[in-house]
């Protein structure tokens, strides 16, 4: 256990990874599950990086795919905030299962 | 001398005026649009006459015969190297002669119209309607390619159509109309094929191409008489289509259905379209086409002789019956187009045997005077009585002086009575039948008998009879000038019209043919008609049973008459009970079993199973993302597994 590895740096990214579907799928207040996708961008992110600091060290393309997803997620959070701002003063609330009303 | 420019102007002329009167005179000046159409035919005839002169004093003869001119022409669309659709003008003593007809009754009908349709809620488009027709029937007669006069036939028909159906808001003229239209379509068809087979085997559409081509023998026309398809030969089978189209305007016999309905449209166009021009248009196609029928062809043009003599017996029978003044002409304008079928049908070519052939084209011209004269008096009376029924009128002689005299002259002229018009006509047709086909002859003579009672019975029915009671208002008098102006000259004509030296003007092969007269041989016919107008003087000059008792001593003859030979009925049942039960029903049940099931069986399956998984869209956003997940998961194991 002297040198963190490649294995290591994927163990945390799934364990992100599955922490943030777990969250996606269960948690009630939207607030929450953004925080939940956000996570499961992160771990991705994580994923990029490790794979280019160990496979491909000479090339950059990781690096800028992580600074890509960073901006995504930067505007996707802005968007997704204009949503549940909308969401609440139609419902009066954030609870997604409150927001069910686009059904057969 | 006859230059294309002012001769194209004739046709041309009044689709200008309708076009005018329907975009710009029915909005802003609706009331001088009569006026407007009644010049523009004015100035059409006065150049017809021109023509006229010039073609038959000057221009017309090559080496003491007439020739066809063909003063322009042009191609208009190519089928392939020689088979082309041309617009032109033809000119040849018939189609003069009919330039020369179409054109005088046009103006003497427009000028009618002056007075009679005064105060028509929809006067300029009944005149916009007049000049559509008149150019039509101009294209049609001055056609230099048969699918040129096969497009105005047509034009002709739909002006036929909108002038029948003038009173929209009564459903008999909507009938009528279209019954007239459906009729006279289901005869073109005929002439349609008739033109294919004809173009196919001759190579060619224009008309003077084709008639050479198919009356010399030459080993390609030989092919075409040996080609047979059901015993009879391809051009046989041509002719007689092209035929079946003619009969369907001419109203010969089981084509005639639509002609008598078709008096619902105002009398004026009863007078040009129904009586005096569009009628005789199958009479004018037979002629157009006389040296194929007559050179190649007998027995196409038996068919016309037998088709033509039994429409006008069969007519006349039936005229004899009725009580409403214009199906009473209308059924003598069947008989006497009938007469002129027969006079081609018992006619050769060329020289003395030629004799049919002119006389046909004389009763034409003078039959398009009187009979336009009888529709046009009749009208003056349906005016003065509103009715068109005989029993509403009677001892009208007094009341309407003019319309009498006139009146009297073409029942005279249309009963073959000398000096009149129709006695030169009926005699040279009368002349053709004796020399060629006994049978025709006989059937001919009883026929002219026939028509001299019914004339007279409708003579002495509206104008002597019992005394005339007005019912309700009835302060206008006669009619104004502009009605009696044509009724007197088209009476002069009447008188006079037999005094042209016709066969030397027109006849088969363009050369003078002098007619002799023989007045040992006229006497019968003659005889004949007065014993007719005697018989009518006797029933009907005064107000008695005798007419009634005879009717009913005829019992199941008469009714059959009356009933026109349950004609009608027998299409009703044709199309009703046959064709509407046996074709149509099957088709739609086809249609609406067999089409639209598979159409809704897809429909349905559809709709089954979206409804059995609707309750997968619960509107629960995790729910959702559960089947994602799900989905992802599956395809991520199915890519590591089985992906090999």
């Amino acid at each position: 256990m002297n040198n963190i590895g490649l294995t290591h740096l994927l163990g945390i990214s799934v364990t992100l990874f599955f922490i943030g579907v777990y969250g996606f799928l269960t948690r009630r207040n939207m607030i929450t599950m953004l925080m939940s996708v956000e996570l499961i961008l992160n771990s991705i992110n994580i994923n990029f990086v490790a794979f280019n600091k160990f496979l491909y060290a000479h090339a950059l393309d990781g690096l800028f795919f992580t600074l890509f997803i960073i901006t995504i997620a930067a505007a996707e959070a802005a968007v997704a905030i204009a949503i549940i701002i909308n969401l609440y003063r139609n419902y009066k609330s954030i609870d997604v299962e409150d927001a069910d009303t686009m059904k057969f | 001398m006859l230059s294309a420019t002012y001769i194209a102007l004739i046709p041309l002329l009044p689709i200008a005026c309708f076009v005018f009167i329907a975009w710009v005179g029915k909005t802003w000046f609706p009331r001088y649009c009569g006026l407007l159409g009644t010049l523009s035919i004015l100035t059409s005839f006065l150049l017809a006459a021109t023509v006229a002169y010039r073609y038959f004093m000057f221009a017309g003869k090559l080496n003491g015969a007439y020739q066809a001119i063909a003063v322009l022409k042009f191609q208009w669309l190519q089928f392939s190297p020689g088979l082309a659709i041309d617009m032109g003008l033809l000119l040849d003593p018939i189609s003069v002669m009919m330039l020369l007809i179409v054109t005088f009754i046009s103006l003497m009908v427009h000028i009618y119209s002056l007075g009679y349709m005064k105060g028509e809620e929809r006067y300029a488009t009944y005149y916009s309607f007049l000049s559509l027709f008149t150019f039509s029937m101009l294209g049609l007669v001055l056609s230099t390619n048969i699918f040129q006069i096969y497009m105005f036939w047509e034009l002709v028909g739909v002006s036929s159509f909108l002038l029948i159906g003038f009173y929209f808001d009564k459903p008999s003229a909507v009938a009528a109309s279209k019954k007239a239209f459906i009729v006279t379509r289901f005869a073109d068809l005929g002439f349609l094929i008739g033109i294919l087979v004809l173009s196919y085997y001759s190579g060619t559409l224009d008309f003077q191409t084709l008639i050479t081509k198919l009356t010399t023998h030459t080993p390609e026309h030989h092919q075409i008489v040996k080609a047979s398809f059901l015993g009879f030969s391809a051009l046989t089978w041509g002719l007689v289509l092209v035929f079946m189209g003619g009969a369907g305007k001419s109203a010969m016999f089981p084509l005639h259905i639509w002609l008598p309905d078709a008096m619902e449209g105002p009398t004026p166009v009863s007078a040009l379209i129904h009586a005096a021009t569009m009628v005789v248009a199958g009479v004018y196609l037979v002629a157009r086409l006389f040296p194929v029928f007559s050179l190649s062809c007998p027995s196409a043009l038996q068919v016309v002789a037998y088709t033509g003599i039994f429409s006008s017996f069969f007519a006349a029978i039936i005229a004899c019956t009725q009580t409403d003044i214009k199906r009473v002409l209308a059924y003598s304008t069947m008989s006497q187009i009938g007469y002129m079928m027969f006079a081609l049908g018992v006619s050769g070519y060329g020289g003395e045997h030629g004799l049919g052939f002119m006389a046909s084209m004389f009763h034409l011209f003078t039959h398009a005077m009187f009979k336009a004269l009888l529709f046009l008096g009749a009208g003056a009376v349906i005016h003065y009585v509103h009715s068109n029924d005989m029993k509403d009128m009677g001892g009208l002689r007094k009341l309407m002086p003019i319309t009498h005299i006139t009146f009297l002259v073409a029942c005279l002229a249309i009963a073959g009575i000398p000096p009149f018009a129709g006695f030169f006509s009926k005699e040279e047709i009368l002349q053709a039948a004796f020399q060629n086909n006994r049978l025709i002859y006989i059937v001919a003579l009883i026929t002219a008998a026939i028509t001299a009672f019914y004339m007279f019975r409708l003579y002495f029915s509206i104008f002597w009879n019992k005394a005339f009671h007005a019912h309700g208002h009835n302060s206008h008098g006669e009619g104004g000038f502009a009605m009696m102006l044509p009724l007197i000259l088209l009476g002069i004509l009447s008188v006079i019209a037999g005094f042209v030296p016709f066969g030397t003007l027109i006849s088969s092969d363009g050369l003078p043919l002098l007619t002799e007269f023989h007045i040992s041989f006229s006497v019968l016919p003659v005889l004949l008609a007065l014993t007719g107008i005697t018989l009518a003087f006797a029933f009907y000059k005064k107000e008695s049973a005798a007419p009634q008792k005879m009717a009913n001593g005829m019992g199941a003859i008469y009714r059959a008459s009356y009933k026109k030979f349950y004609v009608d009925e027998i299409y009703l049942f044709l199309t009703k009970k046959l064709v509407f039960n046996m074709v149509g029903r099957p088709a739609a049940w086809i249609d609406r079993n067999l089409v639209d099931g598979f159409m809704n069986l897809l429909a349905k399956i559809t709709e089954t199973i979206s409804f059995a998984i609707r309750k997968l869209q619960s509107g629960k956003l995790q729910q959702y993302a559960i089947y994602f997940f799900t989905g992802v998961l599956a395809f991520a194991l199915l890519f590591i597994y089985c992906w090999k």
